[in-house]
């Protein structure tokens, strides 16, 4: 990369486990090398449960490493650094200090004057379209004008580098343009303080839009799969040939191979009893096979033209993909999503045939969900508690993680009829109406 | 703007606004009475003097003078504790692991525990001055006070949201700034809603703390409290009446001039975004606020407030090797852990040798069984005061014309004391020859059972209204109604109110299981009645005894009854 500049952040080797409930260390992030140059904007895409969320707030300085180094310009990082500012998710504003004191915040814990204080903030505020807000409360502020103070703030202290976690997720589409390319206007005028910036994002238009280079992160543990350099000129046009092809590009690489586990592998591997289910609910699975079947993709469809008909945000649709692919009712190949044989008879069949096909498939491709049947069969009430099912995730998986899963395999389940779940006793047991079945044919063994 | 100068030249008068003079006869009164108070408090003074006090209606204002100054010095103090109790606990793990347990103890510990235990030692701090028995009773007003104070401030240390306090490092923010900018503002509604709280705590005991009448000591401090206690001795009902006047004045002014301002002020503390209920409004802070001078005093105390961000800000940022963690030494908090393991056993085996000694297990078991009779007397009243006040509740609640305003007269009387109902309930008791076991019981949840009432109110005004159609829409009438809506829906609420009223309500018994008018005494077989009249004797051991069994009663309740429901109400029933 000859064309940018020297080094700002520079990560060597890092790897950061989190302790599960069991006591053992679990990986987020595994052998990770990655340094972020002057003049270049750096976009990291990946699923849920990544790690990319935790990459940067280790470069923010707000988490530790285990092992391998960070450093800013050749200096080791042990907490959140002067010149490196970050813009949050939810926004972070004190909301009882008004637009102004909160753009002042950083400089006032640095120490500087109120007349300075109020002069660059105020430069701050009208650089990024807020002129005129500074004594009103957040709470009066709508959610873009909002996240537009988050920035202000970020770059009041005229930062090195700015982090962006995630900073349009939260608000609706049409905003979040708006300020994305306000914020890309700015950046190529030169109007920023910032050399370089970092971009944690789920959406891949955005990341194409917006990045120099993509890291496509891989989870369990996570760690960069991918790295894609993007060398269109800006401004760029979301419906331009060139920015299609690369979406097309990163759908592709993101479903690349196993979608389920995140597991890099080639080959799709065999699914596992504690692996990760993709976080799909039922309406939605049905929503997409029916949209898939219909006129006009009668059965294959581009997954960036699915999300866009579907309107479904890539971090939404992906999961939603990956579990009809787990379940065999449709194939992910290179971005394209291919309705079966069985997806076809499933979704022409009545309420009552779904239900059978989508039950038989879940205990068929899901090993967690054969399991807990397996031994709901065997026990003689048909009932058991969650908390075994739960621990024996939460020995892979953190417990946040362990009880989302449990919860996907729980409503797979219940719509295949496969089981059901009582929610104030915390049990699973079978449904009434096969529970003499399953008597008569532990009998028959 | 020159031009509407001309046009309206008293606007222009350099001297304040028109807000400013009607300040001004407000300041010096508040001033004059503070400084009345003040040397009141600090007359010379030996023991066994009596203190002249008369039950003149005229004396009252003096008296309650008296009271409120003491009442504001408390809460000053308890403020200050649970700055200091709070940021250790919230900020040290070593700390968090002595303090909070500590905190629970000191929270069930009855106020009348503490007096009997400080007095002589506030008294031989300040010899020959009154000063010091004021002190006593401050303490005795700070401990009815501090804890819950305390334990909210840390409750919402603990709880400020992960992205803020992400935000807070990321811009370098030293934690004095920290404190003032982000840790307090998020704790004040909390914290202001358990400081009110607090003063109805403080109004409750005002009688126990101020006429001391423990470990054999009988003063009466000048106050609202005596004025009472001496209006029972000498069974004077007229005088009960103008204390009642007295003290329904005293919470109005509280009221008027110190909280209602502090919570409309506090509104922009708010965290929730959602919820757009009218603000809170109070006359004195639309006032102060359009006051110049006032206005730029309290400019000059942010500017003051800020000028201490720079002197204690952050001298070095990440990159130093300053910000370089100290790699955690797990032997520490182990040789820590094993500390407090050790003064634990230790204080098992004084307990023990304690017990052995100075009163025997048999008095321990019967000081258990008067712990189970004061239960018994406690889950009776709270269920009998839930099957009366949740049904009203849930009627007020849905009808928001009345809640308002119901809402703000259960919180008064909350706050009202319900000894100065005593000497009503003593005289009809003796009068029909009632069993004092049963009849004096209701006293314990007289002032406690409005906390149930105004949280269910609160409860029930929070239904969302699309709910309410639907159950209407769907016919549910009569049990069925109840039982999968009303009941449900309130529950969280009631949980909060419930919690509340019996923590009260074993405070309470203190007071209401020996109730006197004039001679006549009447005493209940209890723990409350067993600490109050071993309190009055000043047997230290017996005291130390009920103390301690009344601290397991309360905590074990909490555990194992209050603590659960909670949490069912929090994961199951919220909207």
């Amino acid at each position: 990369m000859e064309k940018h500049g020297s080094p700002i952040i520079k990560i060597n080797d890092v790897r950061k486990s989190f302790r599960a409930a069991d006591g053992r260390e679990r990986p987020v992030l595994e052998g990770v090398d990655f340094t972020l140059r002057e003049g270049e904007i750096v976009a990291l895409l990946g699923q849920s449960g990544s790690g990319k969320s935790t990459l940067l707030r280790i470069m923010a300085g707000l988490i530790g490493v285990d092992s391998g180094s960070v450093q800013y310009r050749g200096q080791p990082l042990y907490g959140p650094a002067r010149a490196i500012s970050m813009v949050f998710q939810s926004f972070a504003l004190f909301p009882w200090l008004t637009v102004q004191q909160n753009v002042e915040l950083g400089l006032e814990a640095r120490g500087i004057g109120r007349e300075e204080r109020a002069e660059r903030a105020e430069n701050a505020i009208s650089l990024i379209g807020l002129a005129g807000f500074e004594g009103a409360l957040p709470r009066e502020l709508s959610g873009g004008m909002r996240q537009r103070v988050g920035i202000a703030r970020a770059l009041v202290t005229q930062p090195d580098v700015l982090l962006m976690d995630e900073a349009f997720s939260a608000l609706d589409v049409l905003t979040g343009e708006r300020l994305r390319d306000d914020i890309l206007e700015l950046w190529t005028q030169g109007g920023m303080p910032t050399k370089a910036m970092l971009v944690v994002s789920h959406n891949i238009e955005e990341a194409v839009l917006m990045a120099d280079r993509i890291l496509i992160f891989a989870s369990d543990p996570g760690r960069v799969r991918f790295q894609l350099a993007i060398d269109l000129p800006r401004p760029r046009v979301p419906d331009s040939a060139g920015v299609r092809a690369l979406i097309d590009e990163v759908y592709a690489l993101m479903t690349a191979g196993a979608v389920r586990a995140g597991r890099a592998a080639e080959e799709p591997e065999e699914m596992r009893l504690h692996d990760r289910l993709p976080e799909a609910d039922v309406a939605r699975m049905e929503g997409l096979l029916e949209l898939l079947a219909g006129a006009p993709f009668h059965g294959e469809a581009d997954l960036p033209k699915l999300a866009e008909e579907s309107e479904l945000t890539d971090d939404e649709l992906l999961p939603v993909a990956s579990a009809i692919d787990l379940l065999g009712l449709a194939r992910v190949q290179s971005g394209d999503l291919h309705l079966t044989l069985l997806g076809r008879r499933y979704v022409d069949g009545d309420h009552a045939l779904r239900q059978e096909l989508f039950g038989q498939q879940v205990l068929a491709n899901v090993p967690l969900a054969a399991h807990i049947r397996h031994s709901l069969e065997q026990d003689p009430e048909r009932a058991l508690p969650e908390q075994p099912f739960l621990r024996l995730l939460q020995q892979q998986l953190d417990p946040a993680e362990a009880e989302r899963v449990l919860k996907t395999v729980i409503e797979w389940g219940r719509h295949g009829e496969v089981f059901e779940y009582d929610f104030h006793a915390g049990s699973i047991h079978l449904p009434d109406d096969q529970q003499d079945e399953a008597a008569r044919n532990s009998v028959i063994e | 703007m020159a031009f509407e100068r001309n046009f309206f030249p008293r606007q222009v008068v350099e001297a304040g606004n028109r807000w400013d003079w009607a300040l001004l006869p407000l300041v010096l009164a508040a001033l004059v009475l503070a400084g009345l108070g003040a040397t009141g408090m600090t007359k010379p003074y030996h023991l066994g003097d009596a203190i002249p006090l008369s039950l003149d209606p005229l004396q009252l204002p003096y008296y309650l003078l008296r009271t409120t100054l003491r009442m504001l010095l408390a809460l000053v103090f308890s403020l200050l504790f649970s700055f200091a109790f709070a940021t250790a606990a919230a900020r040290w793990r070593a700390a968090e692991k002595v303090l909070v347990p500590l905190l629970d103890i000191l929270q069930s510990i009855p106020i009348l525990g503490f007096l009997s235990i400080t007095v002589t030692g506030f008294i031989a701090l300040f010899p020959g001055n009154l000063f010091g028995v004021e002190c006593a009773a401050i303490f005795a007003i700070f401990t009815s006070q501090a804890w819950n104070m305390a334990f909210s401030l840390y409750q919402s240390m603990r709880t400020v949201p992960g992205e803020l306090q992400e935000a807070a490092r990321v811009f370098q923010l030293s934690a004095w700034q920290r404190f003032w900018r982000l840790e307090l503002p998020f704790a004040m509604p909390g914290l202001l809603w358990n400081m009110m709280m607090s003063m109805s705590g403080g109004w409750f005991f005002v009688v126990a703390s101020e006429a001391i009448a423990v470990s054999g000591q009988n003063i009466k401090l000048p106050g609202v409290g005596s004025y009472i206690a001496m209006a029972i001795e000498a069974r004077n009902l007229q005088a009960i009446g103008w204390a009642i006047l007295g003290m329904l004045i005293g919470i109005v002014l509280y009221d008027q001039l110190l909280f209602r301002p502090l919570v409309a002020w506090a509104d922009k503390f708010r965290f929730e975004e959602a919820g757009q209920e009218t603000a809170p409004t109070s006359w004195l802070l639309t006032w102060s606020r359009r006051t110049e001078r006032i206005a730029k005093l309290s400019e000059r105390f942010t500017h003051a407030l800020e000028s201490t961000f720079t002197w204690f800000r952050m001298k070095h940022d990440g990159t130093s090797i300053r910000a370089r963690a100290t790699p955690h030494s797990g032997t520490l908090a182990r040789v820590w852990d094993a500390l407090i393991a050790a003064g634990g056993l230790y204080a098992v085996y004084e307990l023990y040798t304690f017990v052995h000694a100075e009163v025997g297990f048999a008095e321990v078991w019967h000081v258990f069984l008067l712990g189970c009779a004061t239960m018994l007397r406690v889950v009776v009243l709270i269920t009998l005061a839930s099957l009366v006040w949740v049904p009203i509740g849930v009627w007020i609640g849905l009808r928001p014309a009345v809640s308002g305003r119901l809402q703000a007269v259960a919180q008064f009387l909350a706050a009202f004391p319900a000894n100065l109902m005593f000497p009503v309930v003593v005289v009809f008791i003796v009068h029909w020859h009632l069993n004092p076991n049963i009849w004096l019981s209701p006293l314990m949840v007289f002032g406690t059972q409005w906390y149930l009432l105004f949280n269910v109110i609160a409860g029930a005004s929070s239904i969302p209204s699309e709910l309410r159609f639907a159950a209407g829409n769907l016919g549910l009438t009569g049990w069925l109604r109840w039982k999968r809506f009303f009941l449900p829906a309130v529950f969280p609420s009631f949980v909060t109110g419930a919690i509340t009223a019996s923590g009260g309500s074993w405070n309470a018994s203190i007071v209401s299981e020996y109730v006197s008018w004039g001679d006549t005494k009447l005493e209940a077989q209890g723990l409350g009645s067993y600490i109050a009249h071993w309190t009055a004797d000043g047997d230290f051991h017996r005291i130390a005894l009920g103390i301690c069994v009344m601290c397991v009663f309360v905590m074990g309740m909490n555990h194992f009854v209050w603590r659960r429901l909670y949490r069912i109400a929090e994961e199951r029933m919220h909207f």
